[in-house]
């Protein structure tokens, strides 16, 4: 077997604990993804051994620091295919990520009333509400793509929903509920042919998916460190480096300058630009050591591992007497994260039940309401995987979800 | 095991038997309650007098068994009456497991106790509540001053 999933969990130390008794059963990966203890050790040994502050001290620790991090960027721009690490900028998260664009794209291209933004109802929170707040500052008009009866992105009106009127694009590149991967060929063409900005939410693709941003379309991309091996409170917006170099500044501060005076003052060149003010350097820094541990076993391995690990969690679910699951039905254009009902049973009771047998899932809307609006249910049970996850942990589920059934039946 | 002291056979029959779901006219008070983490809701509506207390909504077990609960317990009762069990049922899901409830107050409320012991859920119970305080005072009755509300 090429990818052993056995040896990959020894290097988690939360796979030695219990829960309520139980062996821990972690299928919440699409929430935050646990951590190996090569991220641990790093972050640790720059806390003891390294830690200044970077990019303004010339003291060796400041130095040490400075290198470690811009280390790190360079190793997270090759692991998404950036063209230098000059496209890669450290936010706090995704959230923060499409936050920037939705202020400094809005502003770069003075956006108001008549001109058009288009997101899908298959978003997560953080890529609807920065988007309605800069309809609201700008006058600018919100639209979206549906989501299909399959829980696939519609894109049968695509040339009348992106028009000479859209100005910026933003659609999730994997759904963090129905875990369908959309092919965003079509759309990025089509943003193309009208000059509108294509931005993609790839915090759920780039921790699972091989990516190369290079040959993906999106001009912009956001994604969050610690669902991918890193800690909170790091992530990157990825920006080809033409379009960064255009965009104004979000956030205002120290080492986002070029030159200040009182009366005014110039700005850094990206991707300093983006970054004022002191950074989560050791995060940074841990995020790099994620970077090489995922490289390390391979994205191609890793996502190979996940596609089987899915496919026998979708024949198992769909075993389950009562149990219905949302968004693509096989393995095909669909990643490690399923969401399901249990007929008659509230997912918060599914949940309680699961956890009571430590087995770990996530309840709720998922942060992205309208897609449990869609499919006329207030909330979802959601099992998400990762490059640890066993065919065992889905037994568990499995089993957990005839007790469900047991309690409520 | 340790579900037994959340899912007592009392919530559960609430929940699968709710007692006067569904929401009636004539009322003097309305109030709509959603937990924004669950996006669980619930409909409360009140007569000035309290003789109906009616409501929907979609949610988990303890959220709903909670409001069946609510509807045996405060339907029919005076103002003072009832804001002694919306106080004591606020302060038993407040206690963290630390309160003995009192049957006489309480009645079939006594299975949330509990609930208590699980703060992801303590919000679930107190959801009817919440919405049943306000829908009362548009209804111009003040079911009194109730533990703060943290969870």
């Amino acid at each position: 077997m090429s990818f052993d999933v056995a040896r990959v969990r020894k290097d988690f130390p939360i796979f030695d604990r219990e829960v309520n008794g139980y062996p821990l059963v972690y299928l919440d990966s699409a929430n935050t993804s646990q951590k190996p203890v090569q991220v641990l050790d790093v972050m640790r040994a720059h806390q003891e051994r390294y830690n200044g502050n970077v990019s303004r001290s010339v003291h060796t620790l400041g130095t040490e620091s400075t290198e470690a991090y811009e280390g790190a960027r360079a190793r997270i721009a090759s692991f998404i295919g950036a063209a230098s690490p000059d496209e890669v900028v450290f936010t706090k998260n995704s959230t923060e990520a499409i936050n920037l664009v939705a202020h400094s794209a809005g502003q770069m291209l003075r956006l108001g009333p008549g001109d058009e933004i288009v997101i899908s109802e298959m978003e997560h929170h953080s890529n609807i509400v920065p988007w309605q707040l800069l309809c609201e500052r700008t006058g600018a008009t919100l639209r979206w793509f549906g989501i299909t009866d399959e829980g696939r992105l519609d894109e049968s009106q695509l040339d009348s929903l992106i028009t000479s009127r859209t100005k910026i694009v933003s659609v999730v590149h994997m759904s963090n509920v129905l875990g369908t991967i959309n092919d965003v060929s079509r759309i990025s063409a089509r943003a193309r042919e009208v000059g509108a900005l294509l931005m993609l939410d790839c915090s759920q693709s780039v921790p699972h998916l091989p990516m190369d941003v290079r040959s993906l379309g999106a001009d912009l991309i956001a994604f969050t460190g610690h669902k991918m091996l890193g800690p909170t409170g790091i992530g990157v917006l990825w920006g080809r480096f033409d379009l960064l170099a255009q965009l104004p500044p979000f956030l205002g501060g120290g080492s986002m300058i070029e030159t200040v005076t009182m009366t005014g003052t110039t700005y850094a060149a990206p991707p300093a630009r983006f970054e004022a003010g002191t950074p989560p350097i050791t995060e940074a820094i841990g995020l790099g050591a994620a970077v090489d541990y995922l490289t390390g076993l391979g994205m191609e391995a890793i996502h190979q591992h996940e596609q089987d690990i899915t496919r026998y969690a979708l024949e198992q679910l769909t075993a389950v007497p009562g149990v219905r699951i949302y968004g693509p039905a096989s393995v095909e254009g669909r990643g490690g994260t399923v969401s399901f009902g249990v007929d008659g049973v509230h997912p918060h009771d599914v949940g309680q039940v699961l956890d009571a047998l430590g087995v770990e899932v996530r309840v709720g809307h998922h942060c992205a309401r309208p897609v449990c609006s869609r499919f006329g249910v207030p909330a979802m049970t959601r099992a998400s995987f990762y490059l640890y996850t066993t065919t065992d942990e889905i037994d568990a589920l499995a089993r957990g979800l005839d007790q469900v059934r047991k309690v409520f039946g | 095991m340790m579900l037994d002291g959340l899912y007592q056979e009392i919530i559960l029959d609430h929940y699968k038997n709710p007692h006067g779901r569904g929401l009636r006219d004539p009322f003097d008070g309305e109030a709509h309650h959603v937990n924004p983490t669950c996006g669980d809701e619930i409909t409360v509506r009140v007569t000035s007098d309290l003789t109906d207390i009616s409501y929907d909504g979609l949610g988990c077990s303890i959220s709903q068994a909670s409001a069946s609960v609510l509807h045996e317990l405060v339907q029919g009762k005076d103002p003072a009456a009832a804001a002694e069990i919306h106080h004591a049922f606020v302060e038993l899901m407040q206690s963290r497991g630390q309160i003995e409830p009192d049957e006489e107050v309480l009645g079939d409320g006594i299975a949330f106790a509990g609930v208590a012991k699980f703060p992801a859920r303590v919000k679930c119970a107190l959801l009817p509540w919440m919405a049943f305080k306000d829908a009362a005072a548009r209804a111009g009755v003040d079911v009194g001053a109730s533990p703060e509300v943290k969870a």
